[in-house]
């Protein structure tokens, strides 16, 4: 961050102000930085940090090689995922769509009461990661496939809500006021004059955010919520490192080709 | 003279799938799909019945929740996230900032380059989660296991922006600093330094952001923060306690979201 | 039968932009309704149609008037007023079709608009109306795959699928260029001539009023200071209209159009020979 200070004196980047404010603001953030680090670290054994460089050459002595006689067991717990993955955003995407038409300025019905609560329902939803959805939903429902479907489309609505209720205010207001003049009434005004406008950007979402589910669905099954994450917990705790090594690359594999599919997808869609 | 006949039946023509038979295909198989997967779903109806109670407790707790029983713990746990978050994304921002700038094809020789995009992919198709599992396998149970899982996180995510930001810088500005005949530390300083840096700032609070939502999960596995706190709580069937944590990350997420956007307004 | 009376709008950020405006168009008359932009032109057009809510005075279309109508009667009122807007007012992503057919939904309950399956009299009616305007054989194609002009047409037709008693015009040849825009406006004056339809156009390219309407309005600041026919609107009532200097300045631009049109034609008999 060096300035120009080194120029001639006549010229300064910025009114001495301003400078010293940044200035400021830089020296603060080094010193809440330090505090942070010294908060932080009050309870860590450096031993264990020290040793870290030891345990790693351990486990990755372990991992490799992988063990390959695994992989027919963990077909159906992929199966599983996916799954849980696809039903997830279905079911996200449905409860999604009402809410982004609460939410969004130039549909919402009622925008002193309606739209705030749908606004905090998406944000709510956003907060909080889908794994700590699928830790409750397993302590409510118990643990299963259905946590999963369920957590994942908790998680989703925020999501799609959000750049969808997006997408319905950034409708050109000129269609629908053409459509508004025919004597049209509000579900035929969104019918004709809203939706054709959204719906590029509503596959283009959905399938961005199938993307995202197949990568969260592969760990929810560490707090129990089904597919191919318990085998992964099932692995760890009894150590078999090799089998850790096989579920891994596994995933990679699965994420890289949903991440191909959904491209190719909004591809032939816009 | 009569009037010409006009036809009295119009079907909308087909948008994305213009061949009859591919569209059945594609249907048959949607549906398919979804049979069988709603078939591999076996669902406890009973214990959902069971379920469902407790699920009422869960939403009066959210409604009443407890900040106060179980203080001491959540508050480690915020502090534990908080410095985790803060921690993490200045290491994570200061060591991408070289690692982006290895990664602009325009900026380095090649073996460089294929380095400094290898760092990326891997951080990025690898969860937070897994990583977590890792570093905490080796470093022990804690935040510190969690600041690293985040830098690493953080690595992948604003690295590749920034290099796909540089790449993308205005030639003709660059050109010219060259022209000059600077070095290639000045050509960073005066070139790319000023087209990247607001952007470099945005991201770096949206990362932030991020971040915090991140330390929550990644408490589950171990790695410290209020995730740990909350993982408790439920276990523990203390849904007041829960209510109470994830009232405080979504009003925290909110904080953040809407003092970020005003921050990023501000210093432009 | 059109009657305005005393109809006044103003902003809620203050602005006046109607004060006391009265007029009335008879059956079959098009209107012209010219001013510099801000005077009110498209907010008295839709103020008509209540597409912006009036703050005082009457619309009367025939017996009703327009603005003391609650929300259904008003929908019910609105299938009476065709509107056609410029180019791109059509849902670009629908097809043609679905474009005409859009004018029936105040006709239709919701559920044949949602499933696409208007009365068969309805979809006679929007193939009809498609011959007319030339376009029969595009009713398939999506509205953003036509050209300016193609979709001025279907604009056209959507408003006639209402079976509209009155036309409001807002700015129709905005963004067409010289030579679309007179056929454009020839088809709508033969269209108004066969129905019997009154029309309001609100237009600012004052040679191309003078040509088609049969009585023009000037608007000047949210009132009347201009109304008669086109053949008695000289320099001073458009000085009246558009202020001395904008006046000076907008004929000079044209001038020099006409100039370059002129030019452009003379190099292309050159090219010809």
């Amino acid at each position: 961050m060096s300035g120009p200070e080194h120029h001639s004196q006549v010229w300064t980047y910025r009114t001495p102000r301003a400078r010293l404010l940044i200035w400021t603001g830089w020296v603060a953030l080094v010193a809440l930085f330090v505090w942070c680090w010294q908060l932080m670290t009050r309870d860590t054994i450096w031993f264990f940090v020290q040793d870290a460089p030891r345990q790693a050459v351990d486990i990755g002595s372990r991992m490799v090689p992988p063990r390959w006689e695994y992989v027919p067991e963990l077909l159906v717990p992929m199966w599983d995922t996916l799954n849980i993955a696809t039903l997830g955003t279905i079911g996200g995407v449905i409860l999604a769509v009402p809410v982004a038409f609460l939410a969004a300025r130039n549909t919402s019905p009622s925008p002193r009461l309606l739209r705030p609560i749908a606004l905090f329902i998406i944000v709510a939803s956003r907060s909080i990661n889908s794994l700590i959805w699928a830790l409750l939903l397993v302590a409510i429902i118990g643990p299963g496939i259905l946590a999963g479907i369920v957590a994942i489309a908790l998680r989703s609505i925020g999501f799609v809500g959000k750049l969808l209720y997006e997408a319905i205010e950034e409708t050109d207001p000129l269609q629908v006021e053409a459509i508004e003049a025919t004597g049209a009434s509000g579900a035929q005004v969104l019918n004709y004059g809203i939706v054709p406008q959204i719906m590029p950007a509503f596959w283009a979402i959905s399938t961005f955010r199938w993307d995202i589910n197949i990568r969260e669905s592969t760990i929810l099954g560490l707090v129990g919520a089904g597919g191919i994450g318990l085998k992964l917990q099932a692995s760890l705790n009894v150590l078999a490192w090799g089998q850790v090594t096989v579920i891994l690359i596994l995933i990679l594999g699965t994420v890289i080709v949903s991440e191909w599919v959904s491209a190719r997808i909004r591809h032939a869609i816009i | 003279m009569s009037q010409p006949a006009y036809p009295t039946a119009w079907r909308r023509p087909p948008q994305i799938v213009k061949d009859r038979r591919w569209r059945l295909a594609l249907q048959i198989g949607i549906l398919a799909y979804l049979v069988l997967a709603i078939g591999s779903l076996e669902v406890n109806w009973e214990r959902v019945a069971i379920g469902l109670e407790r699920g009422q407790r869960f939403v009066m707790g959210f409604l009443q929740p407890d900040f106060a029983s179980r203080w001491s713990d959540i508050s480690r746990g915020l502090v534990e996230s908080l410095t985790m978050t803060l921690t993490s994304t200045v290491v994570g921002v200061l060591i991408s900032v070289p690692i982006g700038i290895g990664a602009a094809r325009n900026m380095v020789p090649r073996p460089i380059y294929l380095v400094c995009r290898g760092i990326i992919a891997v951080s990025r198709s690898l969860q937070e989660v897994i990583i977590a599992i890792f570093l905490v396998a080796m470093f022990g149970f804690g935040p510190f296991a969690g600041f690293l899982t985040l830098s690493f996180a953080t690595i992948g995510f604003l690295a590749k922006l920034l290099a796909d930001d540089i790449e993308e810088i205005d030639e003709t500005q660059a050109e010219a600093i060259r022209a000059t005949g600077a070095s290639w530390w000045q050509l960073v300083n005066y070139a790319v330094q000023p087209q990247v840096m607001p952007r470099l700032i945005g991201l770096s609070l949206y990362r932030l952001d991020i971040n915090f939502r991140e330390s929550a999960v990644i408490g589950i596995v171990g790695a410290g923060g209020i995730g740990a706190t909350l993982n408790t709580a439920i276990d523990r069937y203390e849904y007041d306690s829960a209510g109470a944590i994830l009232l405080i990350i979504i009003a925290i997420v909110m904080v953040a979201e809407y003092g970020s956007s005003y921050l990023r307004k501000f210093l432009q | 039968m059109l009657r305005i009376e005393k109809l006044s709008k103003t902003y809620r950020t203050g602005d006046k932009a109607l004060t006391e405006v009265s007029v009335a168009v008879p059956e079959g008359q098009i209107m012209g309704l010219i001013g510099p932009s801000g005077a009110g032109k498209s907010t008295l057009i839709r103020c008509i149609n209540r597409l912006v809510e009036p703050t005082a005075g009457k619309v009367m279309l025939g017996e009703v008037d327009l603005a003391r109508l609650g929300t259904g009667e008003l929908r019910r009122q609105r299938r009476r007023i065709g509107m056609i807007f410029q180019e791109y007012s059509l849902v670009e992503r629908l097809t043609v079709m679905e474009n005409v057919l859009s004018g029936r939904l105040g006709y239709v309950p919701f559920w044949r608009s949602w499933l696409r399956r208007f009365l068969p009299e309805d979809i006679e009616r929007a193939y009809r109306l498609l011959d007319r305007v030339g376009l029969v054989d595009q009713a398939d194609k999506r509205a953003d795959a036509l050209s300016g002009g193609q979709r001025q047409r279907v604009g056209i037709a959507r408003a006639l699928a209402q079976e509209p008693d009155l036309l409001l015009v807002d700015e129709p040849t905005a963004s067409l260029d010289p030579k679309t825009s007179r056929q454009i406006m020839r088809l709508l004056t033969e269209i108004c001539a066969e129905r019997g339809l009154p029309a309001i156009v609100n237009i600012h390219d004052v040679p191309l009023a003078q040509q088609f309407m049969q009585r023009i309005v000037g608007l000047r600041d949210g009132r009347i200071v201009f109304d008669d026919r086109p053949d008695v609107l000289g320099e001073s009532a458009l000085t009246t209209i558009y202020g001395a200097e904008d006046w000076q300045a907008m004929r000079q631009g044209d001038d020099e159009q006409a100039e370059a049109e002129a030019d452009a034609a003379r190099r292309m008999a050159v090219l010809a020979r």
